[in-house]
């Protein structure tokens, strides 16, 4: 599962949608692996108005990747810059999350990941 | 035609086969009416694509300015066929190869098999076709064919309950085969026996039978529906005004027995008021009736 995608998802328990805490999930005990894909600025460019940055700098952070700017790049910023191009890159599309635990900031309910797939099934009594 | 990815590693005790309904998504999503719905709907303002069959000419130097990249989800991709079709061939499909591909399914033998069927599309997309293969069908070559340059961008699977774990409002383009069939009653979304508890290892079944009951309970997750076959999709309509994005989309597949023109109408009256339901696919009439239909569901 790329790290991208923990911009998508949150906390399953219902209580936890309304809170704030409960999004971005917090990756513990996280193994990763590095996949090749083809550098797209393009592809970056547009994520950019998708992205909670905020989101994305505690996961980054979270991770072990160097600190992102506090605002986002503009698309011009963005183009013109190769090495932000490229972190990004790397931290988007090419890092996955192959084993560990996502955690809610809220009900700390943790999410196990798996051969590269987490787990959003929640346990009866949290249903 | 756009090739079919192919599912041949796929388990199929344990998850659904491709069929008529997967096909029917593959035949709605590939016709001209919707990719030209896509295209207008997720519409790409930037450079022209180099790969595009006919670039439009352009004066102005071209710019990187953003158009927002599209979240396409599929719940309950099964084997991974309409995901990795949709994966593969995003350029062809949705005007743009920029798109993020994600599947979230209940059964978490379908997640690892829709990871692989979307991995092995992609790389056959990759591949040179051979010599005169497709030459004579034309336009229906994928663009960029023999040069992989078609592709979108998949971000992997996840096990979960409908879009229970997805954040509001991220939904561009959602994709539904649900569990149709009529049945007196669910199965339960939990391995019968094992600790059941949504994280854990799974339990190792020690005896034949326990096996065959398993394996039973996750091929009826792929098609038992309930009361009218409805009681999973239900569940996933109510979601939609939550889930989908403000140009979100989504593809619902209906048998006849969901009683499609009522559950059309359902949608129309979503939170909101401007929800659009219409037929946009069928297949395998009986008696005057459609089996199957596509339902596209959006705001205007």
């Amino acid at each position: 599962m790329k790290v991208l995608t923990l911009n998508f998802l949150t906390c399953a328990v219902k209580s936890c949608k309304s809170s704030s805490d409960s999004f971005p999930l917090h990756p513990k005990d996280a193994e990763l692996v590095s996949d090749d894909v083809e550098l797209n600025p393009q592809l970056l460019v547009n994520l950019l108005p998708r992205i909670d940055w905020n989101a994305l700098r505690t996961t980054s952070t979270e991770l072990g990747f160097p600190q992102l700017p506090e605002q986002p790049p503009t698309p011009e910023e963005l183009q013109a810059d190769e090495k932000m191009l490229k972190d990004l890159h790397t931290l988007l599309m090419e890092t996955e999350m192959n084993e560990g635990k996502l955690v809610c900031g809220n009900c700390s309910h943790e999410y196990a990941v798996r051969e590269g797939i987490a787990n959003f099934l929640l346990p009866s009594h949290l249903v | 035609m756009l090739p079919t990815p192919s599912t041949s590693h796929v388990p199929y005790a344990r998850v659904y086969e491709p069929a008529e309904d997967s096909f029917l998504l593959l035949d709605t999503l590939s016709a001209p009416s919707e990719t030209a719905f896509l295209a207008t709907r997720f519409p790409i303002t930037t450079t022209p694509n180099p790969l595009s069959p006919t670039p439009t000419p352009t004066t102005t130097t071209p710019s990187l300015s953003p158009s927002p990249t599209p979240l396409i989800l599929e719940i309950g991709p099964g084997s991974g066929v309409v995901l990795a079709f949709l994966t593969a061939h995003a350029h062809t499909l949705f005007s743009r190869r920029d798109v993020l591909t994600l599947g979230i399914d209940v059964n978490r033998f379908a997640c690892a098999a829709t990871r692989e069927t979307v991995r092995r599309a992609v790389r056959d997309d990759a591949l040179p076709l051979e010599v005169g293969a497709e030459a004579a069908s034309g336009a229906g070559v994928g663009v960029g064919a023999g040069l992989g340059t078609g592709a979108g961008y998949h971000l992997g699977t996840a096990q979960g309950d409908l879009v229970g774990a997805v954040r509001a409002g991220s939904v561009d383009v959602l994709v539904f085969n649900p569990p149709y069939v009529p049945t007196p009653e669910l199965p339960s979304m939990y391995q019968q026996g094992g600790e059941g508890e949504g994280g854990g290892q799974a339990t190792t079944t020690t005896t034949t039978a326990a096996a065959y009951e398993e394996d039973s309970r996750l091929l009826a997750l792929s098609y038992a529906g309930g009361r009218d076959g409805m009681e999973i999709t239900d569940r996933l309509i109510e979601a939609l005004p939550e889930v989908l994005s403000s140009r979100g989309v989504a593809y619902l597949l209906l048998c006849a027995q969901n009683k499609p023109e009522e559950v059309k109408g359902r949608i129309r009256g979503l939170e909101g008021g401007l929800w659009q339901a219409e037929t946009v696919g069928t297949s395998g009439k009986q008696a005057g009736w459609e089996k199957l239909q596509i339902v596209r569901i959006w705001r205007e």
